[in-house]
């Protein structure tokens, strides 16, 4: 039985062949099935529950790879008990993985379109691999405009692939961080700040943004001052998971299940309950 | 080679603006160039001009005492350096240092100044191309104090 035919409650063992530190408390592991099968496929935007054994399940987003490379990559920050758990694990040792799960980027639907990726923090990790399926068929959009926000230069994530991204695939990379010494020539500020620094035709623009909440709602009020429509606006939502398949209820937004009906959810139809403190 | 009074009305911080007004701001204005590393104004030095910038980079920086100067944020093209012209007691809270090249329009904010109080309809023509440009500044202000990509977000 390989990891497409089990029951999406059942851990499938993934071996580690890889492990890439990104900066002092985030890393990547990237993870093969045990038995030598073919990963399963996945789109941009899903994630996996990985699980550590005997000591708990997280949801983590897929970054990766590229496009016809082995393996599926998991970004990563250690910041609790599973996550930490995770860190200690060595290349050959064995997590426990579900999914993929949940809806992805609109890669398709935004032919022919601009291109803004907007990240803060981790928040890369899951545009990373719609970056990937952009720049496969780069041909096939207008500009692509990464703009990333992070807290200080040392947490910026996927740093050597900034240059390629500008340099062969003419993409506009701006980043900027919150605070910085003189060492840092860049940009300092949140990344909202950066919208209005990025050419790009408003109406003819797909917008992924992916981040902590309140950041999204910043760059959400931002790309709405340069009038990109609403129904153009795409965002990954988060909140606790557990069963990553509706069952359990524990990630309800609303109507919704971020872990069925997201994490990708378009602007417009989660706006009446983004940022509701009750919700 | 374009006029001082062609590049500010074409830039939106001017959209709008009157004809007349635009003169007499282009008046107040002149070009400046910095070189990298060069500083533009230092904290406590007095207030009294504000820059569009053209091309460049410009850190605002803070240095706390036996400490190392920390950027709190950057200007870069074609936005707006300053506002402390506008506020009593015209004075700089912060280092502006450029980062790279930068080429800018400095505007004399104490001639602006004087002229506002003159005529007022002049000054709400400022502030309220000004206010929108300090309320930014804040709501950044705000999103870097929430340290939100911390530990605790």
């Amino acid at each position: 039985m390989g990891p497409l035919m089990q029951s999406p409650m059942t851990p499938w063992p993934y071996r580690i062949q890889k492990i890439i530190r990104e900066t002092h408390d985030t890393f990547s592991l990237d993870v093969a099935p045990k038995d030598g099968s073919a990963p399963v496929t996945f789109q941009p935007g899903q994630f996996n529950m990985l699980y550590a054994f005997g000591v708990g399940e997280v949801p983590i987003s897929i970054s990766g790879p590229k496009p016809g490379s082995q393996g599926m990559i998991h970004t990563i920050r250690d910041v609790g008990t599973v996550t930490h758990a995770l860190h200690r694990l060595k290349k050959d040792q064995i997590v426990g993985l579900r999914g993929p799960f949940g809806s992805a980027w609109p890669i398709e639907e935004s032919k022919g379109q601009d291109i803004i990726i907007m990240a803060g923090g981790i928040g890369l990790a899951p545009l990373r691999s719609a970056l990937y399926a952009l720049l496969e068929q780069r041909d096939q959009f207008g500009e692509i405009v990464l703009l990333y926000g992070a807290r200080k230069p040392e947490d910026l994530l996927f740093t050597k692939e900034f240059e390629v991204w500008r340099g062969k695939y003419g993409v506009q990379v701006k980043l900027t961080v919150d605070t910085a010494d003189r060492e840092w020539h860049g940009n300092v500020g949140v990344v909202n700040t950066l919208v209005q620094r990025a050419t790009f035709d408003p109406m003819n623009t797909v917008a992924m943004i992916c981040g902590p909440e309140v950041m999204m709602r910043f760059a959400v009020l931002e790309l709405k001052r340069r009038e990109v429509p609403e129904e153009q606006i795409f965002m990954t939502m988060e909140r606790n998971m557990k069963c990553a398949v509706g069952f359990c209820g524990h990630c309800q937004f609303g109507p919704v299940f971020i872990c069925k009906d997201g994490p990708v959810f378009r602007y417009d139809r989660v706006k009446q309950f983004f940022g509701v403190r009750e919700i | 080679m374009k006029s001082l009074e062609s590049i500010l009305a074409h830039h939106p911080f001017f959209e709008g603006l009157e004809a007349e007004y635009l003169a007499l701001i282009t008046g107040c204005a002149s070009n400046v160039r910095f070189e990298a590393g060069q500083f533009i104004y230092r904290q406590d030095e007095e207030a009294n001009m504000f820059y569009i910038i053209r091309e460049g980079k410009v850190a605002l920086e803070v240095c706390p005492p036996g400490k190392q100067p920390i950027t709190v944020q950057t200007v870069s093209d074609g936005e707006i350096l300053g506002w402390a012209w506008l506020v009593p007691p015209y004075h700089w809270q912060f280092d502006a240092q450029a980062v790279e090249l930068t080429r800018a329009i400095v505007l004399d904010g104490r001639c602006l100044r004087t002229k506002c109080g003159e005529d007022h309809t002049l000054g709400y023509e400022l502030l309220s191309r000004l206010l929108p440009v300090i309320g930014q500044t804040m709501e950044a202000t705000r999103l870097q104090l929430l340290d939100i990509y911390g530990n605790n977000d």
